[in-house]
């Protein structure tokens, strides 16, 4: 007994024998079942199932057509919720995109028109100079005018209404609960899980009971959006009021602040550069939501790309596509600047409104001008149609040639790697029987956090092989596993080797800033065209998005070693070699932790969207579940994703820290 | 000369621990060893002081002493948990958040050891600000800060933002900041310690020139014991949570009430503190004097006066009347750090 004590204890043979054991299960599991003609050893018993997703659907059932909350039925609330939304978003689309109407349908008539192109690039344009240079302006005017030259006007028009009307409600939104978690702690304890959960909650999960409560339209899409870009805005506005300095607040309080006056005269003006990171962060999540929000309604540049896709449509998708980055680099660059503003110079009272605002009163002349000559001059109020660049037919060409030429080492790259890695991996997760499935996972997470992350993994295991989707689950890990291994064994020596020279590290750096301004989707697009549907083709948009965090992190764990560290390093006669591996590596490795933890996050997420070039996993059956609206369905297949991600967070987290103690002990 | 008196404490505890309460509920105080035994952190443990009015009250105490919690209960910007504060006779702990508000903003000033400026704020908005906040008008609030802007120094820096500033720049525009309302307390917490020696010394200078003309009252917290010497009318000398000693400096470095009150005090230019009525002896039998110096000399003011003459000096008091003599040989004794025969 002492000794298998000791073996257990010791550092590697656990690890080993898990992997054993497990191998040796999944390989043989199928003929154990015929042998013993135990069906259940490989299918959960189907009694003992727990038909959550049926219960769901006849609670949602209920809510939309009986629930009655004494004053009002549950309908009126969400019809109250929409036309609150519904009311200032038909203005800013009007505004920007479609003209102000009266009348209905055919007899409508156009009372005013949109805002003209040019007046739209050109408060674009003086936001950029405001916000920081002619460079940031010329960048952002440049963006914007390259949607009006490739014909997208329309549609970008239309996505950044929704942004106009998503964003301030989803930072409102996010601060006034991020103030609650602050004043009160209890709320603070009580949201804490409620965030985690919805940033491991694919978005699709959630889409399907925001279709059935709202009906299939552009509110029900805003709904879904500020549902996917609020919770980090809460997280960070809550970091941010917390981090305000005590003596900021003590000195607030010492001047006589009432309750009032501390948050909004004191604290939140000092968090106020944290809280804009939020705002980047809320713009650019709602410009991810784009194209999964057009599925349930949004028009614009996302349901370009969809229907394209839907199509195969390789052109139209390249240009939609590329289109909603440009927005989303605009966008992004320009809120970044906003964030780094260094406080304007104040201006005495006594000069005039044009010398004290001088961007806004030659903004505001150039909107009247160019509206009004728009009603005289259709090239002002809209661009030139004859004008319009397309590339569609170019890159529909240029892909018919690759794959004229090079289709067969691309069937060549895509069948290696689906026989060597990807078919065998898949072999061994699908093999794995359900018991032993949860029994190896608590034991996983026992060893590396204790008995109570043991438990609760095992549990959450149990209830993904309980809910029926235990088949999918494996999938599900399979494709994101080797999608994460291949992303990390890329990402981080690219990353070590940007943490050690700046110069690799600047060209890097840009990459992947422009890799995460992306939205998701457009991953799909070339890779589709090139390794058409399939795991394989899923793998590699995976692996491209997940690819940030994994090299960011490994060049920030490298780059904030304390210099000390490596100069010691150095004194004591270390090779550049030895100083990588003896001194940068385990210094560096809670970061590198970190950053696997968020690869494995990022690729769940992308998992999800993948869906879409046909894998056979749990984003699959979420994806269907919103076809169908089938609410209860949908629902429990997003938990069980949402649970392998907070097991794989949990244990990861738990690994981090006591990596961290070592380092920090030392 | 007794001075009225503006602020007290007594007895008041401050533990952090989930059974702080429960400790103090009894009439008996809580020991080193019940607080081990509850996990108990008292940060502040039984602190009693009486602070006059017009008075630079110091109190003094390494990091971890209590005194930055301390000087915090003493405004309540922390919740003693047992204790009676008063102010100018008015119980503070039973005062509403209103009446607090109110008093802090017309009778409390602090200066804070980060500065704590409003980032977003210029020089004279932050200055402003106090005043911002209760609804002066702007016209009358912005002569006021400028008033205080020149006062510390800083004119002509009044749009600046306070990360465009120095150190010391910065913290003279907390100090302004704090004195902005006119308070009658002005609570200082380690105010200079965040700068560079030589600023430090600087700000020192400054501060005492303010006081000379304002003649605030000042409790004022350091953990450099010089500066508590240079600074004080009297000095608290806190460890652990407890306060040692409270004393003026000379009586201090003459009469250390503990070890650890000495060991401070070992290291201090003695002749800069002591005056000669500290160390005169009440022998007034010599045969000749060399002359009469007046008690209230520091010793290193008349050092070489008396080590120029060969006999001993009669100290007199502010009357004239004798009260002792000093001799070449005490004035040694105290330049090398010779404690008395």
């Amino acid at each position: 007994m002492n000794a298998l004590i000791r073996f257990f204890r010791a550092p590697w043979t656990f690890w080993i024998a898990l992997l054993l054991i497990t191998w040796t299960l999944s390989t043989w599991s199928f003929p154990l079942y015929k042998a013993l003609d135990a069906r259940w050893i490989i299918r959960f018993p189907s009694q003992l199932q727990v038909p959550l997703d049926v219960w769901l659907t006849a609670f949602f059932k209920w809510l939309q057509n009986d629930a009655d909350l004494f004053f009002f039925t549950f309908r009126d609330l969400t019809r109250f919720l929409s036309s609150l939304i519904e009311w200032p978003y038909d203005q800013v689309r009007a505004l920007m995109a479609d003209g102000f109407e009266s009348g209905q349908g055919s007899n409508a008539v156009e009372i005013a028109p949109p805002l003209s192109w040019i007046a739209v690039i050109f408060i674009l344009i003086a936001l950029g100079r405001y916000a920081r240079d002619w460079w940031l302006a010329a960048l952002v005017g440049g963006c914007f005018v390259y949607l009006a030259v490739f014909g997208q006007w329309d549609s970008a028009m239309v996505t950044l209404s929704s942004v106009i009307i998503a964003v301030p409600i989803g930072v409102a939104l996010g601060l006034g609960i991020g103030i609650l978690t602050y004043r009160l702690p209890w709320f603070d304890r009580l949201i804490r899980p409620i965030l985690d959960l919805m940033q491991t909650v694919p978005v699709f999960a959630y889409l399907v009971p925001v279709l059935v409560l709202f009906g299939f339209g552009p509110v029900a899409a805003l709904i879904a959006t500020l549902i996917y870009a609020t919770p980090p805005m809460v997280r960070i506005a809550s970091l941010a009021l917390k981090s305000v300095p005590t003596e900021v607040v003590e000195a607030g309080r010492i001047v006589g602040c009432t309750e009032r006056q501390m948050m909004w005269r004191v604290l939140v003006p000092s968090a106020m550069p944290t809280l804009m990171v939020g705002v980047n962060q809320v713009i650019m999540l709602t410009l991810n939501m784009v194209i999964i929000a057009s599925m349930i309604g949004a028009g614009g540049l996302g349901f370009d790309v969809l229907s394209a896709l839907r199509r195969l449509d390789i052109g139209g998708g390249i240009e939609a596509g590329v289109a909603i980055v440009v927005m989303a680099i605009a966008l992004d660059r320009l809120s970044q600047a906003f964030v780094r503003r260094p406080p304007s110079a104040i201006l005495p009272a006594n000069l005039g409104t044009l010398r004290r605002h001088p961007w806004l009163v030659t903004t505001l002349v150039v909107v009247v001008v160019t509206y009004l000559l728009g009603l005289f001059l259709p090239a002002v109020q809209s661009y030139p149609a004859a004008l319009t660049l397309t590339t569609g037919t170019f890159w529909s060409d240029a892909m018919e040639w690759i794959n004229i030429n090079y289709f067969d080492t691309f069937e060549a790259v895509k069948s290696f790697f689906l026989t060597v890695l990807l078919l065998p991996v898949k072999r061994f997760f699908s093999g794995i029987p359900w018991a032993w499935g949860i029994i190896a996972m608590g034991l996983a997470a026992w060893r590396v956090g204790g008995w109570r992350l043991g438990l609760m993994a095992a549990l959450m295991t149990t209830f993904i092989a309980a809910s029926g989707f235990w088949a999918k689950a494996m999938i599900t890990i399979y494709l994101c596993g080797v999608s994460v291994l291949i992303a990390y064994a890329i990402g981080v020596p690219l990353g070590i080797w940007a943490g050690q020279n700046t110069r690799v590290n600047s060209v890097v750096g840009a990459i992947m800033d422009t890799l995460q301004t992306l939205p998701s989707f457009v991953y799909l697009i070339p890779v589709v065209m090139l390794f058409r549907v399939g795991d394989f083709s899923a793998m590699i948009a995976i692996v491209l998005y997940a690819l940030a965090p994994a090299v960011r992190y490994a060049a920030h764990g490298i780059r904030s070693i304390d210099p000390q560290m490596i100069e010691a390093g150095l004194v004591s006669g270390c090779t550049p070699r030895q100083l990588l591996w003896r001194v940068k590596l385990p210094l560096a490795a809670p970061s590198l932790l970190l950053g696997l933890n968020q690869t494995i996050m990022l690729a769940l997420s992308m998992l999800v969207i993948t869906a879409l070039v046909g894998t056979r996993d749990l984003g699959q059956e979420v994806y269907i579940a919103l076809t169908k609206a089938d609410t209860g369905h949908g629902i429990v297949a997003g938990l069980c994703v949402a649970f392998i991600a907070i097991i794989a967070d949990r244990i990861l987290t738990a690994l981090s820290k006591s990596s961290k103690q070592r380092v920090e002990a030392a | 000369m007794q001075r009225k008196v503006k602020l007290t404490c007594q007895n008041v505890w401050k533990l952090y621990g989930a059974h702080a309460d429960s400790l103090l509920t009894g009439d008996t105080q809580p020991s080193d060893a019940d607080l081990q035994r509850t996990n108990t952190i008292g940060a502040v443990r039984d602190a009693s002081l009486e602070i006059g009015e017009g008075e630079i009250y110091v109190i003094m105490g390494l990091s971890g002493s209590g005194k930055s919690t301390l000087v915090r209960c003493l405004s309540r910007l922390i919740e003693p948990t047992a204790g009676k504060i008063t102010f100018d006779g008015e119980d503070l702990l039973a005062m509403s958040s209103k009446q607090l508000i109110d008093l802090r903003r017309t009778k409390i000033g602090m200066v804070f050891q980060h500065f704590a400026l409003l980032p977003h704020l210029t020089v004279l908005q932050n200055v402003c600000f106090p005043l911002d906040i209760q609804g002066v008008d702007r016209l009358t609030r912005e002569t006021r800060a400028m008033e205080m802007i020149t006062t510390v120094g800083l004119e002509g820096r009044e749009n600046y933002f306070p990360n465009q500033l120095s150190g010391g720049q910065q913290q003279r525009v907390g100090i302004a900041r704090s004195l902005v309302g006119d308070p009658e307390i002005w609570f200082l917490d380690e105010p200079f310690s965040a700068l560079d020696p030589l600023i430090r010394r600087e700000m020192q200078d400054e501060f005492l020139r303010l006081q000379s003309l304002l003649k605030k009252t000042i409790v004022f917290i350091t953990h450099d014991f010089d500066e508590a010497i240079r600074l004080a009318d009297r000095i608290a000398v806190m460890k652990d949570g407890r306060i040692e000693q409270i004393a003026t400096p000379e009586q201090l470095i003459l009469h250390p009430a503990s070890d650890y009150v000495a060991e401070f005090t070992q290291h201090i230019a003695r002749e800069k503190v002591l005056s000669l009525r500290a160390i005169a002896t009440p022998d007034l039998t010599a045969r000749e004097f060399a002359g009469d110096l007046s008690g209230s000399l520091k010793v290193a003011e008349a050092a070489d006066v008396i080590e120029g003459a060969n006999a001993p000096f009669r100290v007199v008091d502010e009357d004239g009347k004798p009260i002792g003599q000093v001799t070449s040989e005490i004035v040694i004794d105290v330049l090398i750090g010779r404690t008395h025969r």
